[in-house]
């Protein structure tokens, strides 16, 4: 499997105004890393608010102007450079956006899915994808605002199938379709992962994404705390690696529903060494002193020091 | 769609009974002698002849009864008779109405214009010197009182340049069968630039901000996203997000334009509707005044009334409810 995208040691800051004209960075993504390979799909779960989003954008590069980024992406094992992006954007790397505000209002569905190319083949692309994701014929004239939450969801996924790309980005592409059509769209990820592509999966779904993913990188707090194969985190607690991925594991419901107590630091006032470390029961001093690097593990990465 | 236009109707005639009803109070608690003002000033009347008149124009009778009386002769079409130019009120109307409504036409049609492509323009280049520098002019200009501007203009255009005529809406001196078209459109440019000067900046700063508005958007955001160049944005998403809310506020704009032309027709002594309100009120021509009054409310309530309507045709979220 070749690697296909690689993004090491982001950090993603903004730039804000306190108190009149005093600037200060806030950093939201820390020291980010993961990989995918064609053929890969990579699941990215955390809890709302782990910027989670904020990496596709970045990817992609679209942060917001009062945005900078650090660290190295490289596609294809080669600088993803602002000027490269822009070529592959829509044409290699498509994103599925998270809601119905992605879709112009006053663009019809159809026309929308079909994008800036205007030909007879992009318009038997864009009625088969309608016909894969039972969007009916009549939908096609449909303005965003008539359509149900699912449908908007299909038509965003269908956008996606329009170019041939070769790495798709999709931003909690699931919520708002049944189980079936769920599991069938990330079934539809599966396939494409199986024909070469390579799949990030931004999800807050364990479960869907255990279904259907290679490797789960789990988010906490703007950072990766652990990158590991799926059949580890099926083992549950022997399996996995970092403290906080064992909490995750134990607090889905069928794994009995425990909570750890605390909450997921404020971007403004992270601790300085380990992030998870105010929360972390087998904490010691060593792991609130400096920051934590990422470390391989038993086939996966972890980024604690006292992982086994 | 009917019931909407019907509704409109109604809404239309209790603003013209409310217009009508406040114009008469207010005239009727005015300091003008309607009868001194039909006899005009420096002719000697006798006390008996004023009161012969006020019996004959049926002046005695209560508020009610007068207003009763003037009120069924204006749903007859009959408006009176103008007493400065000795012709019945609504022909007068319909010939100022019509030199004006060309001027305010052209205003409106170069301001959208100017408006609409300057606003785009701030907008993609916001918080870039294009855009800082015009942002700087529209604000100075929505900021300057229109009968300045119209001075101004003269002065540069008319005064030093010599360029345009001073005033008038067709040359002097020459019979009104002789004027052509081309001498009115001459005559009408300095005031429809002057107005337009005074409007156009509202429009662009509203664009502006919409556009910047647009520009944020998550859809924006997914169009480059999926590799749309900055052109293939602003012709797909840009102008359609766009355009409709200028359009809405452009036919919205008619009650300023309306009183813009006011101003202007006065400064450039162009004969249309806004000057005749003028010498109306100057002169104490009340069936003139009344007559304005009533169709200048038409006027802007029309504006509104197709600015509603434009968004139901143009806005498919209104369109189909």
């Amino acid at each position: 499997m070749s690697k296909l995208l690689e993004v090491i040691d982001m950090s993603i800051s903004f730039k804000m105004y306190e108190k009149g004209f005093r600037q200060s960075y806030t950093q939201v993504i820390n020291n980010l890393c993961i990989k995918v390979s064609r053929g890969e799909i990579l699941a990215i779960v955390g809890s709302s608010g782990s910027g989670k989003s904020l990496l596709a954008h970045g990817i992609l590069g679209l942060l917001p102007n009062n945005a900078t980024m650090t660290g190295k992406i490289l596609y294809e094992g080669k600088g993803l450079t602002e000027k490269r992006i822009e070529e592959l954007r829509g044409k290699k790397i498509a994103l599925v956006p998270q809601s119905v505000t992605y879709l112009d209002p006053l663009m019809r569905i159809a026309k929308q899915v079909r994008g800036n190319v205007k030909n007879e083949e992009r318009i038997r692309k864009q009625k088969e994808s309608f016909r894969r994701y039972d969007l009916c014929e009549n939908s096609e004239k449909l303005f965003p605002y008539q359509l149900s939450g699912g449908m908007a969801r299909r038509a965003l996924i269908c956008t996606a199938e329009q170019e041939d790309v070769d790495l798709i980005i999709a931003d909690e592409p699931t919520p708002g379709l049944d189980i079936e059509l769920a599991m069938k769209t990330l079934r539809y990820f599966r396939e494409l992962a199986d024909k070469g592509k390579g799949v990030l999966l931004i999800t807050h779904d364990i479960d869907l994404a255990l279904n259907v993913a290679d490797n789960i990188a789990v988010f906490y707090a703007g950072t990766t705390v652990e990158i590991t194969p799926v059949s580890d985190f099926l083992k549950g607690e022997e399996g996995l690696r970092h403290p906080y991925t064992k909490a995750l594991f134990n607090a889905m419901p069928q794994n009995g529903f425990k909570a750890v107590k605390g909450y997921q630091p404020y971007y403004k006032d992270l601790p300085k060494g380990c992030l998870y470390s105010p929360r972390c029961t087998i904490a010691k001093e060593e792991c609130s002193k400096s920051k934590i690097p990422m470390r391989q593990l038993r086939g996966g990465m972890v980024r604690c020091i006292y992982a086994t | 769609m009917v019931s909407k236009i019907i509704k409109k109707i109604l809404r239309l005639i209790s603003l013209e009974l409310a217009v009508c009803i406040t114009v008469f109070v207010l005239i009727t608690l005015s300091p003008i002698d309607p009868v001194q003002s039909y006899v005009g000033a420096g002719v000697a009347v006798s006390p008996e002849q004023r009161e012969n008149i006020a019996e004959y124009w049926g002046l005695n009778s209560s508020l009610e009864d007068r207003f009763l009386s003037w009120g069924k002769s204006i749903l007859k079409g009959d408006f009176g008779t103008s007493l400065i130019y000795r012709r019945p009120v609504i022909s007068v109307i319909y010939e100022k109405f019509a030199s004006s409504i060309a001027l305010m036409g052209t205003a409106w049609i170069l301001s959208s214009l100017i408006g609409y492509s300057l606003g785009i323009i701030m907008g993609v280049n916001q918080d870039k010197p294009l855009d800082r520098i015009i942002k700087s002019i529209c604000i100075l200009l929505s900021s300057t009182p229109t009968f300045w501007v119209g001075l101004l203009v003269l002065i540069v255009f008319s005064v030093n340049l010599g360029w345009f005529p001073i005033g008038l809406s067709v040359p002097s001196g020459i019979l009104s069968s002789e004027v052509r078209l081309i001498d009115k459109i001459y005559h009408m440019i300095l005031p429809a630039l002057t107005l337009s000067l005074t409007s156009f900046a509202a429009v662009a700063l509203h664009t502006r901000e919409k556009v910047i508005t647009v520009l944020e958007s998550d859809y924006v955001l997914f169009a480059k996203a999926r590799g749309e160049s900055q052109m293939e944005i602003i012709q797909g998403h840009l102008i359609r997000n766009t355009i409709i809310p200028t359009i809405t506020m452009q036919f919205a704009s008619f009650s300023e334009l309306f009183g813009g032309s006011v101003l202007v027709e006065q400064v450039f002594s162009y004969p249309g509707l806004g000057q005749a309100a003028v010498q109306a009120g100057l002169r104490s021509d009340i069936p003139l005044l009344l007559g304005i009054a009533i169709f200048s409310a038409l006027f802007v309530f029309l504006g509104n009334f197709i600015a509603d309507l434009v968004y139901g045709l143009v806005d498919p979220k209104i369109k189909e409810i």
